[in-house]
């Protein structure tokens, strides 16, 4: 099954089934009794974080032998569905503050959120840049196809937010349900922009081009993480908040083009 | 009655109709009447009743005939070609629908001729919802009409062809009313598949509202932000999608 729709089953089951759901299942419970942590700590990330939270893992796990990390990547606004629906995740890392207050409202975080990156957009561009386009206004430029994402979502607000303070009027032909599903859309070189974070057009940088503009400075995002509140392995969820502040991961974010907190 | 089969049909039954149970216990039931009369939910309601029908319009088209040809012509292939035609049925439909991208979008291998000579575009457009849903039940109505061909009596068509009918006479006038009940399952099923489609839809003609945001997109971006008003979606498609599908099988199926 694709990505996508485990996604949407994931949620509808969550859903449906918040009594089957409880925490504290027959997944390896993981513990820190030696001052090691180790079993499996389970991450959910905003998409945007993708390629730098898979590498963030896997240097996580070399550290403390013994753990492994699992990865659910999806829509900031998605993963805090899901966690309020009783997900049995570890970690929420949201690519926004509202999303990451969604999840804290419900009571649901382990202490206050904190920030650990920040990033921006950029108009991502098919490689050739076939539409010309080298600003925000060339967005509203009849002809040019714009993906950007819904509003639901950090990157769709970011978009708004941007577009609007910019007087950029501009009707995109789809509005993308997350960063990666847009970007995808200017891979295949199916629309000619696509209003992304930095970091997405760096981990693409072989089919897309991103495109700097001043007016992105309006809407930074600001990145937060939390433990959770019913984390099956508690210790772990501490452990990999504290590791993703650490100098060594800091220094795998800003690689991947985000900016310090 | 052998408990070996009532017991476990039994569980089949719950565990299809417990979800939906779980749909109307947690749908907002104080607020319905103003959910339902947003007009978004209303236009993404229509936008896919409407590229459902059209989908199984398109899949009748040519879905039937391909049917004839599997179930009554013997040619070399035949065992690949009837494989072919399920690889939507096995394939995701993201993945059918970044196909459907690579054929018929900008840079596909007949979008870029489409687009230079008719100056047609089909992602991001309700023809390529169409399209999209279309490629993802099309297999639903070949096996379904294939099926009630190879079970038809040939007899009535051999009789039919030595009192001097054509040959399309006779599929028209003998072989379709044959084969009628299956032709109408195959549509239903063709037509259900249609309606649910997700995929594909997001993946070829992309989301947006009043073109190409159909039921199940909007009831998944509305999961993002607001799960009641997910349900609430969920279940207007589901009521409209049963009341036609009843109202259908009492007209067509009753003989079925």
């Amino acid at each position: 099954m694709s990505a996508r729709a485990t996604r949407t089953a994931m949620a509808v089951v969550m859903a449906l089934t918040v009594a089957g759901c409880a925490a504290g299942d027959d997944r390896a419970a993981g513990g820190a009794a030696d001052g090691r942590i180790t079993g499996a700590v389970t991450v959910f990330a905003a998409a945007s974080l993708t390629e730098s939270f898979r590498r963030i893992g896997k240097d996580f796990e070399a550290a403390n032998p013994g753990s492994t990390v699992t990865l659910n990547v999806a829509g900031s606004s998605a993963l805090a569905n899901q966690i309020n629906q009783g997900a049995p995740a570890d970690v929420f890392a949201s690519a926004a503050p509202a999303n990451m207050a969604t999840v804290t409202k419900a009571g649901n975080a382990e202490g206050a959120p904190t920030t650990f990156a920040r990033n921006q957009l950029v108009i991502a561009v098919p490689r050739g840049n076939p539409g010309g386009v080298t600003g925000l206004a060339d967005l509203s430029r009849p002809g040019v196809k714009v993906a950007l994402c819904a509003d639901q979502v950090p990157c769709g607000a970011a978009a708004r937010t941007v577009l609007d303070a910019a007087g950029v009027a501009l009707t995109p032909v789809t509005l993308e349900q997350d960063v990666k599903g847009a970007l995808a859309k200017v891979k295949l070189g199916e629309v000619d922009a696509a209003l992304v974070y930095r970091t997405d057009t760096r981990a693409a940088s072989a089919d897309v081009t991103g495109v700097e503009f001043p007016e992105s400075a309006r809407a930074v995002n600001d990145y937060p993480i939390v433990a959770l509140k019913d984390a099956p392995n508690p210790d772990g969820a501490r452990a990999f908040v504290a590791y993703v502040r650490s100098a060594p991961a800091q220094a795998v974010l800003a690689e991947a083009g985000f900016q310090a907190p | 009655m052998p408990a070996a089969l009532l017991i476990p049909a039994g569980l089949g039954l719950l565990f299809l109709v417990l979800p939906l149970a779980g749909l109307l216990i947690r749908a907002p039931w104080t607020t319905l009447p103003e959910r339902l009369t947003e007009p978004g939910a209303l236009t993404a309601l229509r936008l896919s009743v409407q590229t459902a029908t059209l989908a199984t319009a398109l899949c009748l088209l040519l879905g039937v005939p391909l049917a004839w040809v599997l179930a009554r012509v013997e040619f070399p292939g035949r065992r690949l070609v009837r494989a072919l035609v399920t690889v939507p049925l096995v394939l995701p439909p993201v993945v059918g629908g970044v196909a459907l991208l690579l054929v018929f979008g900008r840079r596909g291998l007949l979008g870029g001729w489409l687009d230079s000579t008719f100056g047609v575009t089909l992602p991001f457009t309700t023809t390529g919802v169409v399209l999209a849903e279309a490629f993802v039940a099309m297999p639903f109505l070949v096996i379904a009409v294939e099926g009630a061909l190879r079970a038809a009596d040939h007899r009535f068509e051999e009789a039919a062809a030595t009192l001097g009918a054509s040959r399309w006479t006779t599929f028209t006038h003998v072989t379709l009313p044959l084969v009628a009940p299956g032709l109408a399952a195959g549509a239903v099923l063709c037509w259900a598949r249609a309606l649910g489609e997700f995929g594909a839809t997001i993946t070829f003609a992309g989301n947006y509202p009043g073109r190409t945001q159909t039921m199940p997109l909007a009831v998944y971006l509305a999961l993002e932000t607001d799960l009641e008003s997910a349900i609430v979606l969920s279940l207007v498609l589901l009521v409209v999608s049963v009341g036609i599908l009843v109202a259908l099988r009492d007209r067509w199926m009753t003989t079925a």
